[in-house]
């Protein structure tokens, strides 16, 4: 029975691979096996409900559960690009790459792009949530936002400055009153990113 | 039988024993009580027999209760030896007290007193509060663990034993492969209240916990079947085994193992029909969960069903219905008491297994045979978890890691459930049935205090070798949480558990057509709370936008800093000891500072001056800053473990913050919605109009309507239910401008644009007769 199922979906997985151009190219680029390729493409459509092959941020909307984040439309956002209203699979797959787990056997191959789901990457894309304005730094009031919508209500507009003022002060090595991207990695450096942001189910 | 003396009757007859105090009588005489022949009138009488069992049942729950108080008294005691552990010792002291003073052991645990009286509520009080997504996601897993494991422990324990004593390793006792076949199958089931008495101690993770706790439940089943199969045969004798008996064997572990569970679906249904007709007599609804529980136990047992699997279905299937159909506080009132009593059990159950032995009348030494037993369980527990484990990832989303099988393993722990079967044993036909019992009683005691013991420090052990502890900075906090609340955003946008046809369907199915037959109308409706704080949120600015669009007579949009008024419920987070440190989180930080002497601390909210450079000043905004966030940074939905534990009832904190989030997310949206739609720039002519069509909408005849109902938003479970798009439904997230998080952008979103483009949409806007959800107006179209 269980071998019958498993076959069942190897013969629908290949089908489902061939509906989606440029398949292989998306594997090469972000690691992913057939399998899940075919497990994020049918998330895909079930969040396309309107079936135009893309997704706008109602779509995004729609998941219950993203409401009960404090950073989910954060992190919604980030799935489109800067001027773009919509995320085609390509792209949907290219973010949540950032979230598998680092292929610990890779060998390190200069030519080859950095792979997207080493820590650099991931680092990037979590700074990105923050920097909204994407001017390459996290301002005093960019991170009072994300402090704001990360603490209780109860917590009074002083308390939130101090504690982003303390971060500030204690991140900021050159002074500027704004964390850049080298002063977030070096923050983070004890921090195990790779164990952070993963997702084991898409190894 | 039972607790009271062995051999005595219960409500034995009067007059067998002490004189009464005879008042103005020369002599005593028999029969105080019944006055037959006095001389006078008793004004005292000292009627013992008269109480005699019940007094020395409620005599005994009271020990066991101050029993539980002596061993809570030392906090440090606790958290290093389990409280179960401790149980059994003053078991052992209080057995030897009255071994002392009775030469003979006169209560001890009897298996009929266990199965009827103690064990069912422990089993209950797991069902009903089991978390059932959890279960239901990982039933596969634990059905696996619970059959093939536990029939794979107990043949090759028994089948080592034999092997063992075949060569000679126990000396000479007078057994047979069947009887240690039998005893194998009694040893190995996992014991449901020995595991959540260690587990509570040991914080895991939540599937890694559901594993082993679903199995301890589910393998009674099994348990249940061998156990008869086996003792069947050695009933017949040898010789009367054939392929016949093995197969009606199998059958009967389907039948009994699916009976069971039947049995107590259908008293679920039961229980759930009975509350949503008692509207009128709350006050003892809560009885009725009790009692009909209890009868779903006697009835397996009755048609020689598992009756845990009874019982544990019942509870499981019952929890939401009832939930929902009863008044809150009955609720209350079920969930307390079903803690009092089960605690009070398992307390009970603890006590007596150390007090069963003290009585050198049942113990046989026989080194060979107990070492053997010890660690061929051990052994072959490690072994088969290993095994099966090994197997099951293949198929698994998320794989079981090592330091998860270490644990299960280690966790496999006997107890009571296998002491009360071999002591159901009889003697005449399992000549060693003492050496079984001695052999059971060590093996319990080994495990629940030497594993109970050992566990922490174990656990411990392999976690801290992948974590370094160093103490935190606040960038490294914040970081932590925020990745916290990444993953969980990722995982519910990457559906991580998948869309599994079988349980669309099954929730389709169950929405449709199990809650209108078992809940109350009034509880189908209510249970859609997020939709009524939504709702609510959505009547406040609904208006309050009307009323500024009026007054203002323009498009300009004020943010409406009005907090709404949703009760929130915000209980007082009176229990630290919640915040611990569990398996897998790296953050080992100031989690331990005791917060409890924060707790007075009120935190000024003077505006710290980041210049000023006094050190003492800085400390304190450090310690400030430090504390701020620990008391105040939301908690992932990582963190919301549904722990479950028998002492401690968990207050729902994690659904005020639940819902403190979905108010916020919801109103962010909301306003964002709002902005672009009044735009803050030059309005484009169609924008207008929609302005102006939308309007009259927006008159608060607030109640949202069907449209809504259509979409479950999950169960009053702390989880809300996949109820994401994929079940289908308009979600109120709705219309999801990118204005919620864009940084200030002062443009007129152009999704928007895109969306308001075609009239034909506004017109239908129009036409929508329900309310003010601007989200779900957007995406509610439903042609």
């Amino acid at each position: 029975m269980l071998l019958f199922c498993l076959s069942v979906e190897m013969g629908s997985t290949n089908s489902t691979l061939s509906k989606i151009p440029n398949v292989e190219e998306l594997m090469q680029e972000t690691g992913f096996t057939p399998a899940h390729i075919v497990r994020l493409y049918d998330r895909f459509e079930a969040l396309d409900k309107e079936k135009t092959g893309h997704l706008r941020p109602q779509d995004f909307g729609a998941i219950n559960r993203l409401a009960m984040n404090p950073i989910g439309d954060r992190i919604i956002g980030a799935f489109f690009s800067p001027g773009q209203e919509t995320v085609d699979f390509h792209s949907f797959v290219r973010i949540l790459a950032h979230f598998r787990p680092a292929d610990k056997n890779r060998p390190k191959d200069p030519s080859m792009p950095e792979p997207v789901n080493n820590r650099t990457s991931k680092l990037k894309f979590a700074f990105q949530l923050y920097d909204q304005d994407k001017d390459g730094k996290i301002s005093r009031a960019e991170l009072l936002q994300v402090l704001r919508s990360m603490l209780e209500m109860q917590v009074t507009e002083e308390q939130l400055e101090s504690i982003a003022d303390r971060t500030i002060q204690e991140a900021d090595l050159d002074k500027d009153d704004a964390i850049s991207f080298e002063e977030f990695r070096k923050s983070l450096e004890k921090v195990n990113i790779d164990h952070k942001m993963s997702i084991r189910f898409l190894r | 039988m039972g607790l009271v003396v062995e051999g005595t009757a219960l409500g034995a007859p009067q007059g067998s024993h002490p004189e009464p105090w005879v008042v103005g009588s020369n002599h005593s005489q028999a029969g105080g009580g019944h006055g037959s022949s006095i001389s006078g009138i008793q004004i005292v009488t000292f009627k013992w027999h008269h109480v005699e069992a019940p007094y020395l049942i409620a005599l005994w729950i009271l020990v066991a209760g101050v029993s539980k108080m002596v061993v809570e008294l030392n906090h440090s005691l606790t958290s290093v030896i389990p409280e179960s552990a401790l149980l059994i010792c003053i078991g052992w002291i209080l057995g030897g007290i009255i071994y002392g003073a009775d030469k003979v052991q006169t209560f001890s645990l009897t298996p009929t007193v266990f199965f009827f009286y103690l064990l069912p509520q422990v089993i209950l009080d797991a069902g009903y509060f089991m978390p059932n997504k959890l279960f239901f996601s990982n039933m596969g897993a634990i059905l696996v663990y619970a059959v093939i494991g536990t029939c794979w422990n107990a043949a090759t324990v028994g089948l080592s034993l034999w092997g063992c004593w075949l060569g000679g390793a126990m000396g000479d006792i007078d057994i047979g492969l069947l009887q240690f076949l039998l005893f194998g199958s009694l040893i190995a089931a996992v014991d449901p209240v020995a595991v959540i008495a260690v587990f509570e101690e040991v914080h895991v993770n939540e599937v890694l916990f559901i594993m082993v706790f679903g199995e301890s439940l589910l393998n009674d089943g099994v348990t249940v079947v061998l156990f008869n199969v086996f003792d069947a045969f050695v009933s017949l004798g040898g010789a009367e085994i054939d392929a016949v008996e093995i197969i009606k064997g199998i059958i009967s572990f389907f039948v009994v193992a699916f009976g069971g569970s039947l049995v107590g679906i259908i008293f679920a249904l039961l229980i759930s029909l009975l509350t949503r007709c008692t509207k009128n007599i709350q006050i003892i609804e809560p009885g009725f969960i009790f009692v009909l529980g209890y009868l779903s136990y006697l009835t397996a047992e009755m048609l020689s069903l598992s009756a845990i699997l009874s019982i544990v279905f019942c509870g499981i299937c019952c929890q939401k219905y009832i939930n929902a159909n009863m008044d809150e506080r009955s609720v209350t009132t079920v969930r307390y008491v079903m803690k009092v009593i089960a605690n009070g059990s398992e307390t009970i159950i603890f006590v007596f297994l150390g007090i069963s032995a003290i009585d050198p009348a049942i113990w046989v030494w026989n080194t060979g045979f107990i070492l053997l037993t010890l660690l061929f369980i051990f052994v072959f527990r490690f072994i088969g978890v290993f095994l099966l484990t090994w197997i099951l990832n293949k198929y698994r989303l998320v794989p079981l890691e090592f330091i998860d099988q270490v644990v299960m393993s280690y966790g496999g722990l006997r107890g009571a459930v296998a002491y009360g079967l071999v002591a159901m044993l009889d003697e005449n036909k399992f000549n060693e049935k003492n050496l079984m019992v001695s052999t059971t009683l060590i093996v319990v005691y080994f495990t629940v205090m030497l594993q109970g013991i050992t566990m922490k420090p174990l656990v411990t052990w392999l976690k801290v070798k992948r974590a370094a502890v160093t103490e935190l900075t606040l960038a490294e906090k914040i970081q932590n949480r925020t990745f916290d609340h990444m993953l969980v955003a990722i995982e519910d946008i990457s559906g991580q558990i998948g869309h599994n046809y079988m349980r669309d369907k099954w929730h389709n199915f169950e929405e449709r057509w199990l809650c209108w037959f078992l809940m109350k109308p009034s509880a189908r409706k209510s249970r859609d709370y997020i939709f009524n704080i939504f709702h609510q949120l959505n009547l406040k600015d609904a208006i309050s936008y009307v009323k500024e669009g009026e007054r203002r007579g323009s498009l300009a949009f004020v943010r409406n800093e009005t907090k709404a008024d949703v009760d929130f419920n915000k209980k007082f987070r009176a229990n630290f000891s919640e915040i611990m440190p569990d398996i897998m989180a790296d953050n080992m930080g100031p989690d331990h500072v005791p917060l409890s002497s924060i707790l007075q601390d009120i935190v000024p909210s003077v505006c710290l001056d980041m210049h000023e450079l006094d050190l003492k000043m800085r400390e304190s905004e450090d310690f400030n800053a430090h504390h701020l966030l620990q008391q105040h940074l939301y908690r992932g939905r990582k963190q919301h473990r549904h722990r479950y534990s028998r002492s401690h009832l968990e207050t729902n904190k994690d659904e005020n913050e639940v819902q403190e989030i979905f108010e916020r997310t919801m109103r962010s949206r909301l306003e964002s919605f709002k902005s672009a739609k009044m735009g803050v720039a030059p309005a484009k002519k169609i924008q207008t109009k929609h302005q102006k069509k939308d309007k009259p909408q927006k008159m608060p005849n607030g109640n949202s309507t069907d449209k809504s109902k259509n979409h479950p938003y999950g169960d009053k479970d702390f989880e809300f239910s996949e109820g994401d798009s994929a079940s289908g439904g308009e979600a109120a997230g709705g219309s999801f401008p990118m204005r919620a998080y864009r940084a200030e952008a002062g443009i007129v979103n152009p999704a928007f644009m895109a969306e308001m483009d075609p009239m034909d949409n506004m017109q239908q806007m129009q036409q929508i007769p329900h309310a003010a959800l601007l989200p779900q107006t957007l995406t509610s179209f439903d042609p």
